[in-house]
């Protein structure tokens, strides 16, 4: 009872990454208060999922195996989640921030009357005062999220609701595999007794989800441009350093709005965040809601004409210049050097 | 087909997509006033939506409900210069301090007071909170399915409405029955510009609140032309219970506000010469940050 619930995201029978991360952080907050980790997968054709649950931090993982909740449908997720919090009492649920998790734990939070704080990119468990009430609460869930556009960072808690709920978003906590799993126990979820024809309204008639084409997540080294790049056609040099260099192409939201690169390589508090061991930023100014998606990479290297972008503050190099001049002259230069 | 009764819900926000440095006071809270108000983008792109189903389905009418601060009867006049036939302001300050739960509330409460609708219309989220709560806890207040993310309205039939989704992965089609809620994305056409016509007609329109300051001349325009009055609700007219709002009715609680602080790193500033160049390319290569 009273344990952390994290409600993983399933398609096509394989765990979403941002599950998994959860499952490592549910972990780590789980040893702080002493309670179990509980997985919750729903979908159809489940078996053998609960392997790969266990092994990054699950203790329990709850499967509801039905064709009805294969894809993803709000109104029955809803209901078999809402059901199962009522039942097993979490002190946490906690989801991913992605179109699934951001359409479902508000539905659910509304259902349940409990507090629930989007978008989280860190979880602490720590102590609350009350001043009006004079109470103190322990071991309260703090939901730390960007706010205002990312100018200023949240710290939410849920005092008096249960359970505490939070989306969270994708890469920013590390998924690791548990060094000791747990056997764990597989409870299964009497899927009909949750659902009803009114959970089945809406219907999905046609469906074209694409393995994603990009993996900036994971990439070691970025070569990412911003608006100071100037146009689509100078991104080229962009990808020509990356390809000597065995790198991805990322962008800052200003060149993803101006056209110059493709949504889905933006990197920030609006794109992907990223922990490269080598980031070289060209032409990006680094407003705060860029820097917050790279500024755990190991090593910055900032290529900008303006001396004073703020993007300069976390850079190791900075090399004052042109884009266009600077990156064939980079990859001239590793050309000579690495042989 | 008979006309379809749609609301759209819009918010007023601070523009956070443009902050400047005066934005931010000197304890790391934001200083609203320094920031423009504007009609959420997300929330023109879920209007559009509407006036297209309006186009479409001859006898539509489109209302917007926000709620909000006097000013914020702006964003309902904005929507009357591109097509909604009307508005209604949600202000009081029992409503201050609401957090999604208890926003969803209230505006829940708002729209069953309204006439039976078909659909609701949302923005995805609001730049200043970017939760993108309030549209599925709405529509679990009123007990109607939702679909979230939508690019388009692809087909409406008496019954049902074909919505297209835009995930982070894929599109999506789904069918739904109406009543339902739909939020919007912004990859969804952005909305028409204001209309001069329709800017001349509604440019007059006040609520209650802002009648107060307005000429004798203007009051006998206003009461001759009921398309000018923009409905106002406060509280207690739409039948909530007071502990479910503002901040009694909110579980979440900001414990604290700080400010993005980056670690800041002594930087290493070299020139574009091809000697530092090729240092550099060195240095990473011997480090092996690369290669």
């Amino acid at each position: 009872m009273n344990n952390i619930f994290v409600y993983c995201e399933i398609e096509d029978s394989t765990i979403a990454d941002v599950s998994l991360e959860l499952l490592t952080k549910a972990r780590s907050l789980a040893l702080q208060l002493g309670c179990k980790v509980e997985a919750v997968a729903l979908g159809s054709e489940l078996n053998g999922i609960e392997k790969e649950l266990f092994s990054y931090g699950a203790d329990v993982v709850h499967v509801g195996d039905d064709k009805r909740l294969s894809p993803f449908l709000t109104l029955p997720h809803t209901s078999v989640i809402k059901a199962l919090f009522e039942q097993e009492k979490p002190q946490i649920g906690l989801f991913g921030a992605t179109s699934v998790g951001r359409d479902l734990a508000p539905r659910i939070a509304s259902a349940l009357k409990s507090g629930l704080t989007a978008d989280c990119t860190s979880l602490e468990i720590g102590d609350h005062y009350e001043k009006k009430t004079d109470t103190t609460y322990k071991n309260l869930l703090y939901q730390i999220r960007p706010a205002f556009g990312g100018n200023i960072v949240a710290t939410i808690i849920n005092p008096d609701t249960r359970p505490q709920l939070a989306t969270v978003r994708e890469g920013v906590m590390k998924k690791e595999v548990r060094p000791d799993p747990s056997k764990g126990e597989v409870k299964t979820i009497d899927v009909d007794t949750f659902l009803s024809d009114t959970d089945m309204v809406v219907k999905i008639i046609e469906r074209h989800i694409e393995n994603r084409k990009v993996n900036i997540k994971n990439a070691g080294i970025i070569v990412a441009g911003g608006y100071g790049v100037g146009s689509r056609g100078n991104f080229k040099l962009l990808y020509d350093l990356a390809e000597v260099l065995g790198a991805e192409v990322g962008g800052s939201r200003a060149a993803v709005d101006a056209g110059f690169i493709e949504h889905e390589r933006q990197i920030g508090q609006t794109g992907v965040t990223v922990r490269p061991k080598l980031y070289i930023a060209c032409g990006i100014s680094g407003q705060i809601q860029h820097r917050a998606g790279m500024a755990d990479s190991s090593m910055v290297i900032s290529v900008n004409t303006d001396p004073n972008a703020p993007i300069n503050q976390i850079a190791d190099y900075v090399i004052i210049g042109d884009v266009a001049e600077i990156l064939p002259k980079m990859i001239r230069y590793y050309k000579k050097n690495s042989k | 087909m008979k006309g379809l009764k749609i609301i759209v819900l819009a918010k007023q926000v601070p523009d956070t997509r443009n902050v400047g440095k005066d934005a931010m006071k000197a304890d790391g809270t934001v200083n609203r006033a320094a920031l423009e108000a504007i009609f959420n983008p997300e929330d023109l792109h879920a209007l559009e939506q509407a006036l297209r189903v309006k186009d479409r389905v001859k006898g539509s009418t489109v209302t917007i409900l926000t709620m909000g601060p006097g000013r914020a009867a702006e964003v309902i006049r904005e929507g009357m210069y591109r097509g909604a036939d009307n508005g209604y302001l949600l202000t009081d300050r029992k409503f201050a301090g609401s957090d999604t739960l208890a926003t969803s509330y209230a505006i829940g409460q708002a729209v069953r007071n309204l006439e039976p609708f078909d659909i609701l219309f949302a923005g995805r989220q609001a730049i200043d909170g970017d939760t993108a709560q309030v549209g599925p806890q709405v529509a679990e207040k009123l007990g109607i399915p939702q679909v979230t993310y939508a690019e388009e309205v692809i087909d409406i039939k008496p019954k049902e409405l074909r919505i297209k989704r835009r995930l982070e992965r894929g599109v999506e089609v789904v069918a739904a029955p109406m009543p339902v809620l739909i939020t919007v994305h912004s990859s969804a056409p952005s909305c028409r510009p204001r209309n001069a016509r329709l800017v001349m007609k509604f440019k007059h329109a006040k609520t209650v609140s802002e009648l107060q300051d307005a000429a004798e001349d203007y009051l006998e325009l206003y009461n001759t032309r009921t398309y000018l009055k923009i409905k106002e609700w406060s509280a207690d007219d739409i039948k909530v219970d007071d502990k479910a709002l503002g901040l009694s009715g909110s579980p979440t609680k900001v414990k604290k506000i700080e400010n993005v602080v980056f670690k800041a790193k002594e930087s290493k500033v070299l020139s574009n010469s091809d000697a530092d160049m090729d240092d550099l390319m060195k240095e990473l290569i011997e480090n092996h940050t690369i290669g």
